[in-house]
């Protein structure tokens, strides 16, 4: 099961955002884990997405476990600055997601367009499936943000990309007392909330749904390395069977790690390009890097 | 042979209401790889079992409406890696602890593992449970076939200290006797919260596997947690405060607290201690001067017949299986007398307390009367641990012996 070539090398290092406590208990177990197979690995914790990719193109780290904004920030910097961003692997529960956007039951708003010269609760100002991918949806129906309608932000830990859920939970709690006439949130995150109360049985009607699209992946710069090649090869062989790693593969929200695609990032890419979101912030990393 | 796909029909129930249940039960029905149709009119039910699916690993793909009868179906694919019914809705590996009927072959094993945890016994563990650490994890140590009836004995005889005792009968004893009484209750209280203090210490290390021995052991320290409130209450009845606590008594409990290993502490706690605290409480009753000292020591005799009844059961069955066993509690026994030879014994206000409750008053008839019952109480203590030692394979010479190294505390 070791692989002797990679046992006493220099380790793998991975980056990855800590967003919440069990961040470390996941990577922590991972660690054990590639240990065990033979491959040297640590990881490197950032308190935000933009810190991370900074650093990987420093090569603080060989592999970044980005959002998808993060993907499209190093992709954009690789590409300004001659290096090639690969997504390596991803989680099954990243591929085909679909953001939505809700409206109290009894009000009128049954279309879109009803939604012009209303409030409209968002998460995190960088979440893409609270705020960037619906917003996008909007926008491309003919409301712009903003212009059209009132966006209110609940902006909970910036720089983490939406992973913490308390953005959501606001947004939504928001549209329950009426203090905003629709809400945006990723599809998994409303059967949670009516699983768990934050929206009460018939309560809210579903408005809209965006097109699907992926969330994370792990990230790498340039070519692809005996290290690299090893930690997808053991991600993949990862079973949800094995009790040695069901528990942080329940943590990290999986049943089993999929080869990385990047066809799913379309309608973030038209959200930030229409928005300009990560402009400022690629043109400064790629003019130091470049 | 491709088989026709389930159908469930969720009609209008919304998948967060319930609609999930339905379906979580069609597929654990199923083979890794096999369909199931779902079918319903609830307006999310598309959005919800889409993301449900995704988050458990199952697939699911529009199927046909008009198959199902109902708006709209679709086709759910079960995931690879899920638990269902062929492995006993658990994991595959998940492996029985013993079986719940402690009577059952096989059903308290010898070594449970540490994985097993917290599980009832006989539940389906599955793998990657963490390790608790309990570290009395052998059945040799700890169980006993005669736990669970004494378990079931122990709930049935529970007494409530409210109304079992006559609190409230009415006497008046000489400032003499009132003050034996409350001197006799104060040693009692601290001896038995030794008794509660060391089976409790044992219960948070016992592998919950041993499930009737851990109840015992539960209702075992509640009966001393009555003790100390009735043996508490008659001493503050007509006093303000308990009398003596000695150095000597403590320094004899601490041995017995300080006992690390369960069957030896069993022994000198249950075995020789309350074997001879038993016939103590009974003296007690016998010679008590008012009606609510003999009712708490009647009360608190009839629960530590139970704690030795156990005592003996246990030992008796791991000196069956480890007659060298036998050799060790001899030097328990020894072990614990070299560490008490320099601590006075018996406090003798306690002694002296008896013997006046023996005698009755300061009558010189009255006292020399009492010495010879205290005489005949300390025989009948002798007689009763040389029995038990008997009783757990010990020779009439060794039992006469190793009675006579008992501490001088009694318990």
């Amino acid at each position: 099961m070791n692989d002797t070539k990679l046992s006493g090398s220099a380790p793998l290092v991975l980056g990855a955002v800590a967003y919440d406590p069990k961040v470390v208990t996941i990577w922590d177990g991972f660690k054990a884990w590639f240990e065990d197979r033979g491959l040297p690995f640590d990881y490197v914790l950032f308190s935000n997405y933009e810190r991370q990719v900074e650093a990987q193109f420093e090569a603080v780290i060989d592999v970044a476990w980005n959002s998808p904004l993060a993907w499209l920030q190093a992709e954009r910097i690789a590409a300004a600055t001659g290096h090639r961003a690969e997504a390596i692997a991803m989680r099954d529960s990243d591929q085909d997601l679909t953001s939505i956007i809700v409206v109290r039951a009894d009000t009128d708003i049954t279309a879109i367009e009803r939604l012009r010269g209303k409030r409209v609760a968002v998460g995190a100002s960088d979440s893409p499936q609270a705020t960037l991918i619906p917003l996008g949806h909007l926008a491309a129906a003919g409301l712009e943000p903003g212009t059209a309608f009132e966006v209110l932000v609940f902006d909970r830990l910036p720089g983490k990309h939406g992973d913490h859920i308390g953005g959501e939970r606001d947004a939504v709690r928001a549209l329950v007392r009426g203090d905003a006439d629709a809400a945006c949130l990723i599809d998994s995150n409303h059967l949670l909330f009516s699983q768990d109360g934050t929206l009460p049985a018939g309560a809210a009607r579903v408005l809209a749904r965006t097109a699907p699209y992926d969330h994370c992946n792990f990230t790498i710069l340039g070519a692809s390395t005996p290290k690299t090649d090893r930690f997808r090869e053991l991600l993949l062989g990862m079973r949800y069977a094995d009790p040695d790693v069901r528990a942080l593969l329940d943590l990290e929200g999986l049943k089993e790690w999929r080869p990385g695609r990047t066809s799913g990032y379309a309608p973030l890419a038209a959200a930030v390009d229409r928005f300009g979101t990560i402009d400022t912030f690629v043109a400064r990393v790629a003019a130091r890097c470049g | 042979m491709r088989l026709e796909p389930v159908r469930i029909d969720l009609g209008d129930l919304g998948f967060d209401e319930g609609g999930h249940l339905l379906v979580k039960r069609a597929l654990r029905r199923l083979s890794p790889g096999a369909e199931v149709e779902v079918g319903g009119t609830g307006p999310d039910l598309e959005l919800h079992l889409a993301t449900w699916c995704r988050a458990q690993g199952h697939r699911v793909r529009p199927g046909s409406p008009a198959a199902s009868g109902a708006l709209a179906a679709w086709i759910v694919t079960r995931a690879a890696d899920a638990p269902g019914e062929a492995d006993g809705l658990g994991w595959p590996g998940a492996a029985r602890a013993g079986h719940a009927d402690a009577s059952r072959p096989g059903a308290v094993v010898e070594h449970p593992p540490a994985t097993w945890g917290l599980a009832a016994r006989g539940a389906r563990v599955e793998p990657g449970s963490p390790d608790f650490g309990f570290t009395l994890a052998d059945r040799i140590e700890v169980w006993s076939d005669d736990a669970a009836r004494l378990y079931a004995q122990a709930v049935a005889a529970q007494w409530d200290p409210a109304t079992a005792v006559p609190w409230s009968a009415s006497f008046e004893l000489p400032d003499d006797v009132e003050d034996a009484v409350v001197q006799v209750m104060t040693y009692l209280i601290e001896n038995e919260t030794a008794a509660l203090v060391i089976p409790s210490r044992f219960i948070a290390r016992l592998h919950p596997h041993f499930r009737e021995v851990m109840q015992l052991l539960a209702v075992q320290a509640a009966d001393e947690a009555r003790h100390i409130e009735v043996f508490t209450r008659r001493a503050l009845l007509k006093r303000a405060e308990p009398g003596l606590s000695t150095a000597g008594g403590q320094a004899s409990l601490l041995t017995l607290v300080q006992e690390p290993d369960f069957p030896i502490a069993s022994f000198l706690l249950s075995v020789l201690g309350e074997g001879t605290f038993l016939i103590l409480l009974r003296f007690l009753e016998e010679h008590a001067p008012d009606p609510v000292t003999a009712a708490v020591s009647r009360l608190a005799a009839q629960d530590e017949a139970r704690h030795v009844a156990f005592g003996l059961a246990h030992l008796r069955r791991h000196l069956a299986e480890d007659p060298g066993f036998r050799a060790r509690l001899a030097s328990a026994v020894l072990r614990r007398h070299d560490a008490l030879r320099h601590t006075a014994g018996l406090n003798a206000e306690v002694f002296d307390a008896l013997h006046l409750l023996a005698a009755g008053s300061f009558a010189s008839s009255a006292l020399r009367q009492g010495h010879r019952k205290v005489q005949a109480l300390l025989a009948a203590m002798d007689q009763g641990r040389k029995g038990n030692l008997e009783r757990l394979g010990f020779s009439p010479t060794e039992a006469a012996d190793l009675s006579s190294l008992h501490t001088r505390n009694f318990m």
